[in-house]
């Protein structure tokens, strides 16, 4: 990825504004994303790929509780924690998504920390949000078990549609998912940050190629991505 | 005349990217096997997709003995021949065609024609063909494990798929769903390789109008899949949950076997619309990239330079825009709103327009072309028929009152064997000899080459031309045994019994293609590094198989489009996309 850096960019010719820009970048040669690397392009697609699955999944879980016959379990309810002898609905879910957001922020911190060249702030904080993924992950985990204790099963549960069960265990399982595999490459990365790999531009152990900085922001992108889906998640299958 | 070649211009931009060093294989072991190389990648994938394809044509023996001899072969029971239809629809759209075009002409022929020295991520690449090679695996194993793969028919229709009446119940279906689910992780990976390289590593001076036509194909095609197999990843995941866990999401309440099942309250047209929003798209992945070699091939062997290359390249994109919002085509009988219904059958019918744009674009380069009816362009006019037959009966069954008589009948066979079988395997075939020769040095044996067209080409319309006819009369598909009913003719029978023997001929001719293939790797002859005179950059390498790195020292500059056929006052009738325009002037500005 730091091959496509824009080293060797020779002084470049004033491009037009707006439309015409696009035009112009679209027509020209060698790339149609002008000062954008291989890497990131490469991430930007993927979650547009990403984007139609998780589009696909809700979709198919609001077809699924729009045609069931059976009354759909209110979530308000289902998703309340009883603390002090005082139901609270959605306490956790909204604790949950403010750590996860909050995760964005000191991602997009380290992010910032990283173009600085600050290892340590950029490692600390990429940590942070490495951190902060996990408790979501452990909030998500409690929930399932909380669900699971209350008798909530893939194939059924005591207040309703069977498929209440189906689609949030596929969803947030999924949605899980992700979340952890960004947890593993924060933690990757912030290894390779903390050890000055994208300093010495030590090669990759796989590809061979020469690390840089910029991998932070496309971890970074990710994990937003993985944030905003959770934001629709948080509107279609707890608020509706 | 032109005294310029179209598109020419002197000045090029300065490079952007630095040269990237390239991963250097340090034994045979990470040259020829563990390969970051996208034409090793490119090997690799073809081989192991003829190699599946193989085991769906026998696949298709099978089928046509029973059905053109019913009760001869006592072996072929009916659920082996749902076996047998499934796994064949589902190895030749996927694992061959799909994993061929892309990951095979698309690793091969995207840095070659973009000027790049390999994919973009070859680390990745090389993952995406192991996770293809595991997902084929998968696949073949269905054969062996018991109960045999999943009889479901290629669409795998719940709830049918998942119920004990289907064969493949306990594990066919299991692993046919997982296998999916890896082919579709592997080929993303490619994927996002093919595209990144085609927007972002292209050469000085290469534009997106200057790319070859067959770049566009594969860049469009693989766009698509990208946004369409998220679709059946999705459905793949339901309906494997479906299966092991017991969800209902595409189960409704239903009795099997007289008694109640434990699904309840699903949605099976929910499936459909997730398969078919993939499934349609899927059929433009595998014609794409056809549409594109095919132009590149009429041109070449024309010597003509592409008629309307800038109407080609939108066309290829807005069939590609368009193929998503036309999926519920194929879903006219399952009981949807009218009004979709008519929705759909209006933007299908509008695909045909830019199809048409096409072929008479083809049909125009080919015009008072300079015609060498060598084994490429004979593939490439045979793809024009057949894809032209395909495309109109396409117009019959896009129709909702034409469609419903015609549904699950035999013309429907007809029509996407011709569409999307026939008319791609043909631009496959024409690929393949026409690359043969940049692949591995050597020309394919045109005796064997002649024997094998025309021998595939006259014999798929001896198997397809009849089957449209015994579609008209009302024959089933998927049906194991037609048995004395009343419709269908004695005369139906000896049709079948004809197909038949036409389909085990044309089945021999592929394994004289098989032949070729190796013979002429050892015995052709020796190719030099254009043998065709073509313009396009992928001839221009400087060495024939196209070293590590694709490019001598220096990338090449490219100065002009891929199709300076015949131009008056060069000095050969095809000028190199790499040629700068002073060696044009030199000739004297007219003719």
């Amino acid at each position: 990825m730091a091959e496509t850096a824009l080293i060797n960019n020779v002084e470049p010719p004033a491009r037009p504004a707006g439309w015409r820009g696009i035009a112009a970048d679209w027509s020209s040669d060698q790339r149609a994303f002008k000062n954008v690397s291989w890497g990131k392009a490469m991430m930007w697609i993927f979650l547009l790929s990403d984007t139609f699955i998780f589009s696909c999944f809700l979709l198919s879980y609001m077809t699924a509780r729009m045609s069931t016959t059976v009354p759909w379990p209110n979530p308000s309810e289902v998703f309340a924690l009883t603390i002090g002898e005082k139901k609270i609905p959605l306490i956790l879910i909204a604790i949950m998504t403010f750590i996860l957001i909050s995760s964005s922020g000191t991602m997009a911190m380290a992010v910032n920390f990283g173009y600085r060249r600050d290892r340590v702030k950029t490692a600390a904080l990429m940590l942070a949000t490495a951190a902060f993924g996990a408790t979501f992950v452990g909030m998500q985990a409690f929930e399932w078990t909380k669900l699971i204790v209350e008798g909530v099963r893939p194939w059924g549960n005591p207040w309703g549609a069977a498929q209440f069960g189906s689609s949030f265990f596929m969803i947030t399982g999924f949605h899980g998912t992700h979340v952890t595999i960004g947890v593993i490459f924060l933690i990757a990365i912030a290894r390779k940050v903390l050890r000055g790999d994208f300093d010495v531009e030590r090669r990759g152990f796989f590809t061979s190629r020469k690390g840089h900085y910029e991998i932070v922001e496309i971890t970074g992108l990710y994990w937003h991505f993985v944030d905003l889906v959770w934001v629709f998640i948080f509107a279609l299958f707890y608020l509706w | 005349m032109v005294d310029v070649p179209f598109d020419t211009v002197a000045g090029v931009p300065p490079a952007e990217v630095g040269e990237v060093e390239l991963y250097h294989p340090r034994s045979w072991w990470t040259r020829y096997v563990f390969s970051q190389d996208a034409k090793v990648i490119a090997i690799q994938y073809s081989i192991t997709a003829m190699s599946i394809g193989m085991v769906a044509l026998v696949l298709s023996w099978l089928m046509r003995l029973q059905l053109g001899f019913p009760g001869t072969f006592s072996f072929i029971d009916p659920n082996q021949y749902l076996q047998f239809i499934t796994m064949h629809g589902m190895i030749m759209v996927i694992y061959l065609l799909t994993a061929l075009f892309l990951g095979g002409f698309g690793n091969y022929l995207i840095p070659l024609m973009v000027g790049a020295r390999d994919m973009v991520f070859p680390y990745v690449n090389m993952l995406s063909y192991w996770v293809y090679l595991l997902a084929v695996v998968v696949l073949a194993s269905t054969f062996f494990v018991p109960g045999g793969p999943t009889g479901a028919g290629w669409t795998l229709y719940p709830p049918q798929a998942i119920l004990s009446g289907t064969p493949g119940q306990d594990w066919g279906i299991v692993l046919m769903l997982a296998s999916l689910i890896l082919f579709i992780i592997g080929f993303t990976m490619g994927g996002l390789n093919y595209v990144v390289t085609v927007l972002q590593a292209r050469t000085r001076g290469m534009t997106l109008m200057r790319l070859p036509l067959t770049v566009w194909g594969i860049f469009t095609a693989t766009v698509m899949a990208l946004l369409a197999f998220p679709a059946l990843f999705v459905a793949s995941v339901m309906l494997l949950l479906d299966r092991l866990l017991g969800t209902s999401f595409f189960m409704p309440t239903l009795v099997e076997m007289g008694t109640l099942t434990k699904y309840g309250g699903g949605s099976p047209i929910l499936f459909q619309h997730l398969f078919w929003f993939f499934g349609h798209p899927e059929v433009y992945i595998v014609a794409l990239p056809a549409f594109g070699i095919i132009s590149d091939l009429i041109s070449v062997h024309a010597r003509k330079n592409i008629f309307g290359y800038r109407m080609m390249v939108w066309a290829i994109v807005a069939i590609g825009a368009l193929s998503f919002v036309v999926w519920a085509h194929h879903m006219y009988v399952s009981g949807m709103h009218p009004y979709f219904g008519f929705f759909f059958a209006t933007t299908t019918l509008i695909i045909a327009i830019p199809t048409a744009i096409k072929v008479y674009n083809w049909v125009l380069t080919l015009w008072r072309g300079d015609i060498h009816l060598t084994i490429p362009m004979l593939f490439a006019l045979a793809f024009i028929v057949t894809f032209v037959n395909g495309g109109l009966t396409g117009l019959f069954l896009g129709n909702v009152v034409v469609d419903v008589p015609l549904s699950d009948t035999m013309f429907v066979v007809a029509h996407f064997h011709m569409v999307m079988g026939i008319a791609p395997i043909m631009a496959v075939f024409g690929g393949i000899y026409h690359w043969y020769p940049k692949v591995t040095g050597r020309m394919l044996n045109e005796a064997l080459g002649r024997f094998h067209f025309w021998v595939s080409f006259l014999g798929a319309y001896a198997i397809f031309f009849p089957m449209h006819y015994l579609g008209l009369l009302g024959m089933p598909r998927r049906y194991h045994d037609i048995g004395e009913t009343a419709f269908v003719p004695a005369s139906a029978h000896d049709l079948n019994a004809f197909m038949s023997v036409a389909a085990l001929i044309v089945g021999f001719a592929q394994l004289v293609f098989l032949f070729n293939l190796i013979w002429s790797l050892f015995k052709g002859k020796e190719a030099g590094g254009n043998p065709w005179g073509a313009a396009s950059l992928e001839w221009q390498t400087p060495e024939t198989p196209p070293g590590h790195g694709n490019w001598g020292k220096e990338l090449p500059i490219v100065h002009r489009w891929a199709y300076d056929y015949s131009v008056p006052g060069a000095a050969m009738d095809f000028v190199p996309q790499n040629e700068p325009p002073a060696g044009l002037s030199a000739q004297g500005p007219h003719a």
